[in-house]
């Protein structure tokens, strides 16, 4: 059964700056400012190429970061809702 | 308002009305050799009014009111009327100041480089700033630290010294008495007793400085120093910030530039003197 | 400056301001919410470097207050996507959404929208969980009187931005005597390029003079003239029938004489072109005027008398006397803990 389908902004909408591994998001339309840790910067990358379920986004970012495993799907739901919440990610 | 009063802070003007004579006595004698805003116009408005008609008179009661307000402050009594003038100051940059990226810092500057003391309250760094103020640093400010989004640099806010319970009797022991407020007890915070910046720091309270390191000063532990991560540091000086959120991009592009820039330490100071020790040290390795 | 008619002249012909009392000028605009407005309206005038410094900071001030007003518009319709139901965005938000001239410098607060009074539950339930919180504890009499008796729910907060949503039924509370049409103003929304829904150009006007003299002491009355003189100017300009459509829908809401009594006071204190037979000078004008200018050069309010005139006034247009009567009493008898 097919989740929620989710999309992500342009990335013209979002400045973003690295420290010490963690990533500064400015987030233009809402003018709010995100630290966020690794895998919420690959998740963000990899919504661009398209909008995406939350199974097709595992596959993108498995191809793309080695990003698998038992608890992969698990963490990729609670970043989902952490970036929805921040109005970084929203639905179709 | 019956009583009225100007000031120039930096590159900030204030008017201040009162509606009792006393608050305003007292700020002037504080800021007597400070400049009147050439201008003659004002930046931002204070005024210290009567909670209730009555309360002008009898039980007098000083709501702090300006061109920016807490709806929910509680009034001061007219002893504290002093302390009201400054806290309508303070409300009126953390509430309205946007031309300024607004830290909560102490700021003193040596040859042309600025350290920007930053913590929680009571975590000493108006005390180590005002006696750094007193060895040959010029004080830019013990409250807020103005940064100039545009070119990165430090723009000074001298404003009277708020001294707390111990740091009074260490400043006391150090400079002479002409330079303090009036004694104020009884008040929230305990005792407050104002410094009024050097001669230094008031004639040089238009020349901005070039930051330079960022300390996280902590009273009352053993001597310690260890590097914090420009993620952490981004992270705390928002969090003392009151107009960052309000800045937008100009704001975010700013600090980012100051974090990744600048070299920042947590010191851990049991007394005074190690810290003074430590920040003398870090002056010799920055110039060299 | 002993009343605001300089701020008004300011607005209305920034030419005409040259030597004047400039800090208590951007004292009483900043009192009235009106230093973005102001800000914009003297753009570009030779003023004090202090003061154009001001200025600037506040057109750049009100840049980001519309961009928080039109995040907060997308985040409530996110939320409520799912529910299928209209929900029309109201006063500042509208006004940035729709890109209208009122928007020009425009401080928002909260974000107001309209819903049908049948959605009210479900509306509330996405909002909660959307991260949405209630600020009074449900089931109390604060709660039970406002969802009973007012137009709108008790308001929303946001648990992480802080900001608060109020979720409107109709436009007027319950008790106050005009009934304006709620369904009508649902029906004749106007949705706009962004997807998002806005009140019809001539219930948009009917809208901020309910506001401005029905419902309120007239408090911030000067801006929310100033709204309906930038709205008036811009929807005639665009739509010869305009003043017919007006009054008509004024009339159909109930709020006629609040539409006429509002475009008679703009008209004098901004200058609001307006038509010949709206302008029938009323008894009482002299007095929602001087109440308007009541603010001095130091930002305080002053007439007291008339303002505390105007406060009765107000909570007699929201309830009936007995309905008061038993309201102040509940209030003033129950035990502290829960006031």
């Amino acid at each position: 059964m097919a989740g929620p389908v989710y999309i992500a902004d342009e990335e013209a909408e979002l400045t973003s700056v690295s420290l010490d591994g963690l990533c500064l998001l400015f987030h233009a339309p809402s003018g709010m400012t995100h630290i966020v840790a690794t895998p919420a910067p690959e998740i963000l990358a990899m919504l661009r190429s398209g909008p995406a379920d939350a199974a097709e986004l595992l596959r993108r970012l498995s191809a793309h970061y080695a990003f698998e495993g038992e608890a992969a799907a698990g963490a990729l739901a609670a970043r989902l809702e952490e970036l929805e919440s921040a109005g970084l990610v929203r639905r179709a | 308002m019956r009583h009225r009063l100007s000031l120039q802070i930096g590159p900030v003007a204030f008017r201040i009305g009162s509606a009792w004579k006393a608050p305003l006595d007292a700020l002037a004698r504080l800021y007597a050799s400070y400049p009147a805003p050439a201008d003659g116009l004002a930046d931002f408005t204070v005024r210290l009014e009567p909670e209730k008609p009555w309360r002008r008179f009898f039980r007098p009661s000083v709501a702090i009111q300006g061109d920016y307000i807490l709806p929910d402050a509680a009034p001061l009594s007219l002893a504290h009327g002093l302390l009201a003038a400054e806290m309508g100051m303070n409300l009126q940059m953390a509430l309205g100041q946007k031309r300024y990226l607004l830290l909560h810092a102490a700021t003193v500057e040596k040859d042309g480089r600025a350290l920007i003391m930053t913590g929680e309250s009571g975590a000493g760094k108006s005390t180590l700033a005002a006696l750094l103020g007193e060895r040959g640093w010029r004080l830019m400010g013990d409250e807020f630290a103005l940064l100039d989004m545009d070119n990165g640099k430090l723009l000074p806010f001298p404003r009277a010294i708020s001294l707390k319970n111990g740091a009074i009797r260490v400043m006391e022991a150090q400079v002479p008495a002409a330079r303090f407020g009036p004694r104020l007890t009884g008040t929230p915070k305990g005792e407050i007793r104002h410094l009024i910046p050097n001669a230094h720091a008031i004639e040089r309270m238009q020349e901005a400085a070039i930051p330079a390191l960022i300390l996280f000063p902590r009273f009352g532990e053993a001597a310690a120093v260890r590097g914090v991560g420009a993620a952490e540091v981004f992270m705390r000086l928002t969090q003392a910030s009151t107009n960052y959120v309000a800045l937008g991009r100009r704001g975010f592009d700013a600090l980012t530039r100051l974090v990744s820039t600048l070299p920042a330490l947590a010191i851990d100071y049991p007394d005074t003197d190690t810290a003074l020790g430590l920040v003398e040290d870090f002056r010799q390795e920055l110039a060299a | 400056m002993r009343n605001a008619a300089l701020l008004v002249r300011a607005l209305r012909d920034p030419a005409s301001v040259r030597d004047c009392d400039w800090s208590g000028l951007v004292s009483a605009a900043r009192a009235e919410q009106l230093i973005g407005s102001l800000a914009f309206r003297m753009e570009g005038r030779a003023v004090p470097a202090r003061v154009a410094s001001i200025f600037e900071g506040a057109r750049r001030d009100a840049a980001h207050a519309r961009t928080q007003a039109l995040w907060e518009a997308e985040m409530a319709r996110r939320a409520l996507a799912p529910l299928g139901v209209p929900a029309i965005l109201l006063k500042g938000t509208a006004f940035h959404a729709a890109g209208l001239e009122a928007s020009v410098g425009r401080s928002v607060g909260d974000l107001d929208i309209l819903v049908p009074k049948a959605s009210l539950d479900a509306v509330e339930a996405a909002l909660v969980g959307a991260g949405w919180e209630r600020m009074k504890e449900k089931g109390g009499y604060d709660d039970d009187y406002y969802r009973r008796w007012m137009h709108e729910l008790p308001p929303l907060i946001h648990r992480t931005r802080d900001r608060m949503i109020d979720v409107h039924h109709t436009i007027l509370p319950m008790t106050a005597r005009p009934k304006p049409d709620a369904a009508a103003l649902i029906a004749d929304s106007v949705t706009l390029d962004n997807g998002l829904l806005v009140l019809s150009p001539a219930d948009m006007i009917v809208h901020a003079a309910a506001h401005l003299l029905a419902d309120g002491d007239l408090a911030g009355g000067l801006r929310n003239l100033w709204d309906i003189d930038r709205l008036l100017r811009q929807f005639a300009a665009a739509d010869p029938d305009f003043w017919l459509t007006l009054s008509a829908r004024a009339g159909q809401h109930g709020l006629a004489r609040a539409v006429h009594r509002a475009a008679r006071l703009a008209n004098d204190l901004y200058d609001t072109p307006v038509p010949e037979a709206w302008r029938t000078w009323n008894g009482l004008d002299p007095l929602f005027r001087a109440r308007m200018l009541a603010r001095n050069g130091w930002g305080q309010e002053s007439r007291k008398a008339l303002r505390f005139a105007f406060y009765v006034r107000s909570h007699w247009l929201r309830m009936p006397p007995l309905m008061l009567a038993r309201h102040l009493w509940i209030k003033a008898t129950r035990p502290r803990a829960s006031a």
